[in-house]
Protein backbone atom coordinates (compact mmCIF):
# COMPACT_ATOMS: atom_id res chain seq x y z
CA UNK A 1 0.00 0.00 0.00
CA UNK A 2 1.41 3.38 -0.99
CA UNK A 3 1.07 6.43 1.23
CA UNK A 4 -0.85 9.40 -0.19
CA UNK A 5 1.74 11.81 1.19
CA UNK A 6 5.48 12.08 1.12
CA UNK A 7 7.51 14.32 3.39
CA UNK A 8 10.90 16.00 3.34
CA UNK A 9 12.87 18.28 5.63
CA UNK A 10 14.47 21.25 3.88
CA UNK A 11 17.41 23.16 5.30
CA UNK A 12 16.49 25.72 7.96
CA UNK A 13 18.76 28.73 8.29
CA UNK A 14 19.21 30.49 11.64
CA UNK A 15 18.58 33.72 9.70
CA UNK A 16 15.22 32.72 8.17
CA UNK A 17 12.73 35.58 8.53
CA UNK A 18 9.66 33.42 9.24
CA UNK A 19 9.08 30.63 11.73
CA UNK A 20 10.32 27.56 9.82
CA UNK A 21 7.96 24.85 8.62
CA UNK A 22 10.34 22.03 9.43
CA UNK A 23 8.40 19.27 7.69
CA UNK A 24 7.15 19.76 4.13
CA UNK A 25 4.60 17.38 2.62
CA UNK A 26 3.35 16.77 -0.87
CA UNK A 27 0.55 14.72 -2.35
CA UNK A 28 1.19 11.41 -4.13
CA UNK A 29 -2.29 10.22 -5.12
CA UNK A 30 -2.96 6.54 -5.89
CA UNK A 31 -3.18 7.04 -9.66
CA UNK A 32 0.61 7.41 -9.69
CA UNK A 33 1.05 3.78 -8.64
CA UNK A 34 -1.90 1.88 -10.09
CA UNK A 35 -0.81 1.51 -13.71
CA UNK A 36 -3.49 0.01 -15.95
CA UNK A 37 -6.33 -0.73 -13.56
CA UNK A 38 -6.53 -4.50 -12.93
CA UNK A 39 -9.97 -6.20 -12.88
CA UNK A 40 -11.99 -6.94 -9.74
CA UNK A 41 -10.66 -4.20 -7.46
CA UNK A 42 -12.70 -3.54 -4.29
CA UNK A 43 -15.65 -1.19 -4.83
CA UNK A 44 -17.70 1.23 -2.75
CA UNK A 45 -21.45 0.70 -2.64
CA UNK A 46 -23.24 2.90 -5.22
CA UNK A 47 -24.36 5.40 -2.56
CA UNK A 48 -20.87 5.61 -1.06
CA UNK A 49 -19.34 5.96 -4.52
CA UNK A 50 -21.56 8.96 -5.36
CA UNK A 51 -20.25 10.71 -2.26
CA UNK A 52 -16.63 9.62 -2.58
CA UNK A 53 -16.31 10.66 -6.22
CA UNK A 54 -15.04 7.23 -7.28
CA UNK A 55 -16.36 3.69 -7.38
CA UNK A 56 -12.95 2.22 -6.64
CA UNK A 57 -11.63 2.07 -3.08
CA UNK A 58 -7.94 2.01 -4.16
CA UNK A 59 -8.45 5.32 -6.02
CA UNK A 60 -10.00 7.14 -3.05
CA UNK A 61 -7.71 9.79 -1.58
CA UNK A 62 -9.59 12.63 0.16
CA UNK A 63 -7.72 15.89 0.79
CA UNK A 64 -8.23 17.73 4.07
CA UNK A 65 -6.76 21.10 4.86
CA UNK A 66 -4.21 20.85 7.68
CA UNK A 67 -6.34 23.50 9.42
CA UNK A 68 -9.59 21.63 8.95
CA UNK A 69 -10.90 19.22 11.54
CA UNK A 70 -12.46 16.84 9.08
CA UNK A 71 -13.68 13.36 9.66
CA UNK A 72 -11.78 10.98 7.47
CA UNK A 73 -13.41 8.29 5.37
CA UNK A 74 -16.31 8.53 2.97
CA UNK A 75 -18.47 11.63 3.61
CA UNK A 76 -21.92 10.74 4.95
CA UNK B 1 -25.35 16.04 -29.10
CA UNK B 2 -25.78 16.44 -25.39
CA UNK B 3 -28.63 15.67 -23.02
CA UNK B 4 -28.85 18.09 -20.12
CA UNK B 5 -29.80 16.83 -16.70
CA UNK B 6 -31.06 19.69 -14.58
CA UNK B 7 -29.16 18.92 -11.41
CA UNK B 8 -25.60 19.23 -10.19
CA UNK B 9 -23.19 16.29 -10.32
CA UNK B 10 -22.63 16.70 -6.58
CA UNK B 11 -24.62 18.89 -4.18
CA UNK B 12 -23.03 22.29 -3.55
CA UNK B 13 -23.52 23.60 -0.03
CA UNK B 14 -22.00 26.81 1.25
CA UNK B 15 -22.23 27.46 4.98
CA UNK B 16 -20.46 30.79 5.52
CA UNK B 17 -20.80 34.15 3.77
CA UNK B 18 -17.24 34.52 2.55
CA UNK B 19 -17.01 36.29 -0.84
CA UNK B 20 -13.21 36.03 -0.63
CA UNK B 21 -13.54 32.31 -1.43
CA UNK B 22 -15.38 33.22 -4.64
CA UNK B 23 -12.29 35.12 -5.75
CA UNK B 24 -10.15 31.99 -5.25
CA UNK B 25 -12.71 29.66 -6.82
CA UNK B 26 -12.89 31.69 -10.03
CA UNK B 27 -9.42 30.24 -10.80
CA UNK B 28 -11.14 26.90 -11.50
CA UNK B 29 -13.76 28.69 -13.64
CA UNK B 30 -11.69 30.70 -16.10
CA UNK B 31 -8.11 29.88 -15.16
CA UNK B 32 -5.44 28.08 -17.18
CA UNK B 33 -6.08 24.74 -15.48
CA UNK B 34 -9.74 25.37 -14.76
CA UNK B 35 -12.74 23.31 -15.74
CA UNK B 36 -13.52 25.41 -18.84
CA UNK B 37 -10.00 24.95 -20.22
CA UNK B 38 -10.21 21.21 -19.47
CA UNK B 39 -13.57 20.74 -21.20
CA UNK B 40 -12.55 22.69 -24.31
CA UNK B 41 -9.17 20.91 -24.48
CA UNK B 42 -10.58 17.37 -24.40
CA UNK B 43 -13.60 17.99 -26.59
CA UNK B 44 -11.35 19.54 -29.23
CA UNK B 45 -8.64 16.87 -29.16
CA UNK B 46 -11.06 13.97 -29.52
CA UNK B 47 -11.60 14.34 -33.29
CA UNK B 48 -8.06 13.46 -34.23
CA UNK B 49 -7.11 10.96 -31.52
CA UNK B 50 -7.06 7.20 -32.31
CA UNK B 51 -10.63 5.96 -32.12
CA UNK B 52 -10.05 3.70 -29.14
CA UNK B 53 -9.76 6.70 -26.83
CA UNK B 54 -12.24 9.14 -28.44
CA UNK B 55 -15.00 8.02 -26.09
CA UNK B 56 -12.82 8.70 -23.07
CA UNK B 57 -12.16 12.29 -24.17
CA UNK B 58 -15.88 12.83 -24.86
CA UNK B 59 -16.88 11.48 -21.45
CA UNK B 60 -14.30 13.40 -19.46
CA UNK B 61 -14.78 16.61 -21.49
CA UNK B 62 -18.51 16.41 -20.80
CA UNK B 63 -17.95 15.82 -17.09
CA UNK B 64 -15.71 18.90 -16.93
CA UNK B 65 -18.72 21.02 -17.92
CA UNK B 66 -20.62 19.46 -15.01
CA UNK B 67 -17.75 20.56 -12.76
CA UNK B 68 -17.79 24.04 -14.31
CA UNK B 69 -21.44 24.26 -13.34
CA UNK B 70 -20.62 23.31 -9.74
CA UNK B 71 -17.90 25.97 -9.51
CA UNK B 72 -20.31 28.54 -10.96
CA UNK B 73 -22.91 27.59 -8.34
CA UNK B 74 -20.35 28.02 -5.56
CA UNK B 75 -19.27 31.45 -6.81
CA UNK B 76 -22.87 32.53 -7.28
CA UNK B 77 -23.89 31.45 -3.77
CA UNK B 78 -20.90 33.21 -2.23
CA UNK B 79 -21.50 36.52 -4.01
CA UNK B 80 -25.24 36.86 -4.71
CA UNK B 81 -26.08 38.49 -1.35
CA UNK B 82 -22.83 40.34 -0.80
CA UNK B 83 -22.96 44.13 -0.57
CA UNK B 84 -20.61 46.18 -2.77
CA UNK B 85 -18.71 46.98 0.43
CA UNK B 86 -18.25 43.29 1.23
CA UNK B 87 -17.14 42.60 -2.33
CA UNK B 88 -14.62 45.42 -2.06
CA UNK B 89 -13.21 43.98 1.18
CA UNK B 90 -13.00 40.55 -0.42
CA UNK B 91 -10.88 41.94 -3.26
CA UNK B 92 -13.75 41.67 -5.74
CA UNK B 93 -14.17 45.42 -6.22
CA UNK B 94 -12.52 45.32 -9.66
CA UNK B 95 -14.79 42.48 -10.67
CA UNK B 96 -17.90 44.30 -9.49
CA UNK B 97 -17.00 47.44 -11.45
CA UNK B 98 -16.67 45.49 -14.70
CA UNK B 99 -19.21 42.69 -14.30
CA UNK B 100 -21.53 43.48 -11.40
CA UNK B 101 -22.70 40.21 -9.89
CA UNK B 102 -22.16 38.32 -13.15
CA UNK B 103 -19.59 35.58 -13.34
CA UNK B 104 -16.84 35.94 -15.88
CA UNK B 105 -14.25 33.61 -17.38
CA UNK B 106 -11.08 34.89 -15.80
CA UNK B 107 -8.61 33.58 -13.26
CA UNK B 108 -8.22 34.52 -9.60
CA UNK B 109 -6.01 37.45 -10.63
CA UNK B 110 -8.59 38.77 -13.10
CA UNK B 111 -6.78 37.75 -16.30
CA UNK B 112 -9.44 36.87 -18.89
CA UNK B 113 -9.64 33.35 -20.29
CA UNK B 114 -7.68 32.73 -23.46
CA UNK B 115 -7.54 29.82 -25.90
CA UNK B 116 -3.75 29.81 -25.50
CA UNK B 117 -4.33 27.97 -22.20
CA UNK B 118 -5.04 24.81 -24.18
CA UNK B 119 -2.93 22.93 -26.69
CA UNK B 120 -3.70 20.65 -29.60
CA UNK B 121 -0.49 19.20 -30.98
CA UNK B 122 -1.92 16.56 -33.28
CA UNK B 123 0.21 13.88 -31.65
CA UNK B 124 -1.83 11.48 -29.49
CA UNK B 125 0.85 10.81 -26.85
CA UNK B 126 1.72 14.50 -26.60
CA UNK B 127 -1.94 15.45 -26.22
CA UNK B 128 -2.64 12.79 -23.59
CA UNK B 129 0.43 13.75 -21.58
CA UNK B 130 -0.84 17.33 -21.59
CA UNK B 131 -4.21 16.07 -20.38
CA UNK B 132 -2.58 14.15 -17.52
CA UNK B 133 -0.59 17.25 -16.54
CA UNK B 134 -3.77 19.37 -16.68
CA UNK B 135 -5.58 16.99 -14.33
CA UNK B 136 -2.71 16.99 -11.85
CA UNK B 137 -2.52 20.80 -11.97
CA UNK B 138 -6.26 21.07 -11.33
CA UNK B 139 -5.88 18.60 -8.44
CA UNK B 140 -3.16 20.78 -6.90
CA UNK B 141 -5.30 23.90 -7.35
CA UNK B 142 -8.14 22.24 -5.44
CA UNK B 143 -5.71 21.36 -2.64
CA UNK B 144 -4.64 24.98 -2.24
CA UNK B 145 -8.24 26.23 -2.31
CA UNK B 146 -9.25 23.67 0.35
CA UNK B 147 -6.26 24.73 2.47
CA UNK B 148 -7.42 28.36 2.34
CA UNK B 149 -11.11 27.63 2.94
CA UNK B 150 -12.61 27.11 6.39
CA UNK B 151 -16.04 26.28 5.00
CA UNK B 152 -16.48 22.54 5.65
CA UNK B 153 -19.56 22.20 3.44
CA UNK B 154 -17.80 23.86 0.53
CA UNK B 155 -14.68 21.78 1.15
CA UNK B 156 -16.80 18.64 0.92
CA UNK B 157 -17.78 19.49 -2.67
CA UNK B 158 -14.22 20.59 -3.48
CA UNK B 159 -12.92 17.24 -2.20
CA UNK B 160 -15.30 15.49 -4.57
CA UNK B 161 -13.98 17.57 -7.48
CA UNK B 162 -10.38 16.83 -6.49
CA UNK B 163 -11.13 13.11 -6.37
CA UNK B 164 -12.53 13.31 -9.89
CA UNK B 165 -9.24 14.85 -11.07
CA UNK B 166 -7.45 11.79 -9.67
CA UNK B 167 -9.79 9.42 -11.49
CA UNK B 168 -9.47 11.39 -14.76
CA UNK B 169 -5.69 11.36 -14.53
CA UNK B 170 -5.82 7.58 -13.98
CA UNK B 171 -8.00 7.11 -17.08
CA UNK B 172 -5.73 9.29 -19.25
CA UNK B 173 -2.74 7.25 -18.05
CA UNK B 174 -4.61 4.09 -19.09
CA UNK B 175 -5.35 5.68 -22.48
CA UNK B 176 -1.60 6.14 -22.97
CA UNK B 177 -1.08 2.46 -22.13
CA UNK B 178 -3.75 1.50 -24.69
CA UNK B 179 -2.01 3.55 -27.39
CA UNK B 180 1.42 2.14 -26.50
CA UNK B 181 -0.03 -1.29 -27.34
CA UNK B 182 3.04 -3.47 -26.67
CA UNK B 183 2.18 -3.57 -22.95
CA UNK B 184 1.57 -7.14 -21.75
CA UNK B 185 2.27 -8.74 -25.13
CA UNK B 186 4.87 -11.48 -25.11
CA UNK B 187 6.74 -10.22 -28.16
CA UNK B 188 10.12 -11.64 -29.00
CA UNK B 189 12.41 -9.43 -31.05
Amino acid sequence: MNTHFKTYYPYVSPFDPCKPMVKKTYSTPPNLYLGFQPPNLPQFTPMEALRAGTLWKPLYDPWYSPYEKGKKGVPS
Amino acid sequence: MWIYEKKLQYPVRVSTCNPMLAKFLIEQYGGADGELAAALRYLNQRYTIPDRVIGLLTDIGTEEFAHLEMIATMVYKLTKDATPEQLKTAGLGDHYVDHGKDLFYHNAAGVPFTATYIQAKGDPITDLYEDIAAEEKARATYQWIINMSDDTDLNDALRFLREREIVHSQRFREAVEILKEEQGKKKIF
